[in-house]
């Protein structure tokens, strides 16, 4: 895509936004900084209020309190500056099910002021892009589930936006179209494009994101990279299972700091990850003679962090299981 | 290109997408021709023998000739469903957040939907008025009323459309908004479509008299068939200015309101 800007420019940079439906408080005062050309998630549950926070960002409802400004402009001073810097696909398929694949393009094209010419060649190229050219003469209702959110992504882009909002991409899409999905953004960055994401998936916003922030009741919980994320919660274990009970008390005295179960026979090391730590461990165990019947790393993934942050369970976990 | 030249291309995009919707899914379109034409039937066949023999003998008319002109009103409010109903549908799914999120003309949506609205319904009195004519109607009306005639129909198309974007706009669901624009096609049942409100009894020939669709029914028979007018053509211009001025405000207001 064109329009390439310095990393260093803000793509979006909101402080305090609060928004309120009724009595229910949706937003509480969150501040967000996505630098331009990058992929950015707001990962939370259901409810934390992922959907309101990118509908304002893209000027669909008014905060009651705070400043955003996307793309340069203020949302509430400028919503058609906003408008045609950005691209929005939402949670709800947006695509005209009367239509066909390229009609829907071609309906985006004209909204976008494109020439007709020009508007059937960027058609063409997104259609060839995402798999839909063999399909681009049929109704768009009669298109599977993986084919609408591409069909709807390929109508956000026809605009060539330079930021891109996704509400929650890939939900309700089987394991191949996600990963389909999942390439898609990262070429969509690598053209410079900044993405803004929300998901439920802590492995998707791992995959993804440059930059993680929790949302969770309307506040953000914690925000950083995926690995700084990872910090947050204390460092895994390794869990090594022996045979008998000698050896689990002669391993247990070669290695100290660990935490003994007597009767799953066996041993819990915390460790930091590394590779050395485990070569020094086995090392000792091996001057001991013991022998070990198996052995397992955990490492720290986002669902402890997310865990350890919110201090609840992801619940929307099993849904995408 | 202006502000104003953009604007108007993209209330054309929206209009073509509605046309296109119209061509791709015409059971709506049919049914609302269906109602009407079938009403039709059903009066002069089945009931304008007695109607036409009890009313007829007065006014030297045949009944289709004092009928058809209700019949083409009937259709237009018929057309008000499928408005509503396709307003609603649009306003329900998530194409209509898209189209917020761009900078394209904020109204075109909703012009769009009264433009395309607009050509059907007239398209469906037309049909009903070439129907009529096939079972018996016999305008007399010179082609300046004609003209008249077309005029007051595409009038009241757009007054009774405005309305029902804007009561597509407040239903809650597809379902809610075919039920809301009801009461505007049983109107007509109780003015001058079937009878003249002087045989009706004291209370309902009241409420016949002063209700909006009796001088527009009375205005368009007198165009075609060359009753009395009178007062009525102003009386039946001005509520269908109004109700358009009042659906089209109305409409306004609440696709701007925020977060539905």
């Amino acid at each position: 895509m064109n329009n390439k800007q310095p990393a260093t420019t803000a793509a979006v940079s909101a402080t305090g936004l609060r928004k309120s439906f009724g009595d229910t408080l949706v937003l509480d005062g969150i501040d967000l900084h996505v630098p331009a050309g990058t992929i950015f998630s707001l990962l939370g549950p259901n409810g934390a209020g992922k959907t309101t926070t990118i509908k304002i960002l893209s000027t669909l409802i008014r905060a009651d309190g705070g400043d955003a400004i996307v793309a340069g402009h203020d949302v509430t001073a400028q919503p058609d500056l906003v408008r045609a810097a950005i691209g929005v696909t939402g949670q709800l398929s947006a695509v005209d099910d009367l239509l066909t694949g390229q009609e829907n393009l071609l309906l985006m094209a004209d909204l976008n002021h494109l020439e007709r010419r020009e508007g059937r060649r960027r058609a063409a190229g997104l259609l060839g892009q995402f798999d839909l050219a063999d399909v681009a003469g049929k109704p768009a209702a009669t298109y599977s589930g993986g084919m609408r959110r591409k069909l709807d992504l390929a109508m956000t882009l026809i605009g060539r936006p330079r930021l891109i909002f996704l509400d929650e991409p890939t939900t309700g899409l089987d394991p191949r179209s996600r990963r389909g999905m999942w390439e898609i953004i990262r070429d969509l960055v690598a053209g410079g494009v900044t993405v803004f994401l929300t998901t439920q998936y802590l492995e998707e916003a791992d995959q993804l994101a440059d930059r993680i922030a929790v949302l969770d009741h309307g506040r953000l919980v914690a925000e950083g990279t995926p690995d700084e994320l990872k910090r947050l919660v204390p460092g895994g274990r390794i869990r090594l299972q022996f045979t008998d009970a000698s050896q689990l008390g002669r391993a247990a005295r070669a290695l100290g700091e660990a935490s003994r179960d007597d009767e799953a026979l066996t041993l819990e090391v915390p460790n930091d990850g590394s590779v050395a730590f485990l070569r020094t461990m086995l090392g000792r165990l091996d001057a001991e003679s013991v022998g070990v019947a198996a052995l397992s790393v955990d490492t720290p993934d986002l669902d402890d962090v997310f865990l350890t942050l919110t201090g609840h369970p992801d619940t929307t976990k099993d849904a995408w299981r | 290109m202006s502000t104003f030249s953009y604007a108007a291309r993209d209330c054309a995009t929206m209009l073509r997408r509605n046309l296109v919707h119209l061509m791709r899914y015409p059971a709506m379109a049919v049914s609302v021709l269906g109602l009407p034409v079938i009403m039709l039937l059903l009066f002069v066949y089945v009931l304008g023998g007695t109607l036409g023999a009890g009313l007829g003998a007065a006014r030297g008319l045949s009944y289709i000739d004092y009928v058809a002109p209700g019949i083409i009103v009937l259709a237009v409010c018929s057309g008000a469903v499928s408005t509503a109903v396709s307003v609603n549908v649009d306003m329900t799914e998530g194409i209509i957040n898209r189209f917020r999120t761009m900078a394209i003309a904020r109204t075109s949506v909703l012009t769009g939907h009264v433009a395309g609205s607009v050509i059907q319904t007239v398209l469906s009195a037309v049909l009903v008025t070439g129907v009529a004519v096939a079972v018996g109607f016999r305008p007399t009306a010179s082609p300046a009323g004609w003209a008249a005639a077309f005029g007051l129909v595409v009038l009241l198309a757009f007054a009774t459309t405005w309305l029902s974007v804007a009561l597509g706009l407040i239903a809650k669901s597809p379902a809610t908004a075919s039920n809301l624009p009801i009461p505007l096609f049983f109107l007509p049942f109780l003015g001058s479509t079937f009878v003249p409100p002087a045989s009706m009894s004291a209370g309902v020939r009241w409420f016949a008299e002063y209700q909006p669709f009796t001088p527009i029914i009375d205005t368009l028979r007198g165009l075609l068939i060359g009753t009395p007018i009178g007062r009525d053509g102003v009386i039946a211009v001005a509520w269908c200015a109004g109700t358009a001025l009042i659906g089209y405000l109305w409409a306004r207001r609440v696709y701007n309101r925020e977060g539905r």
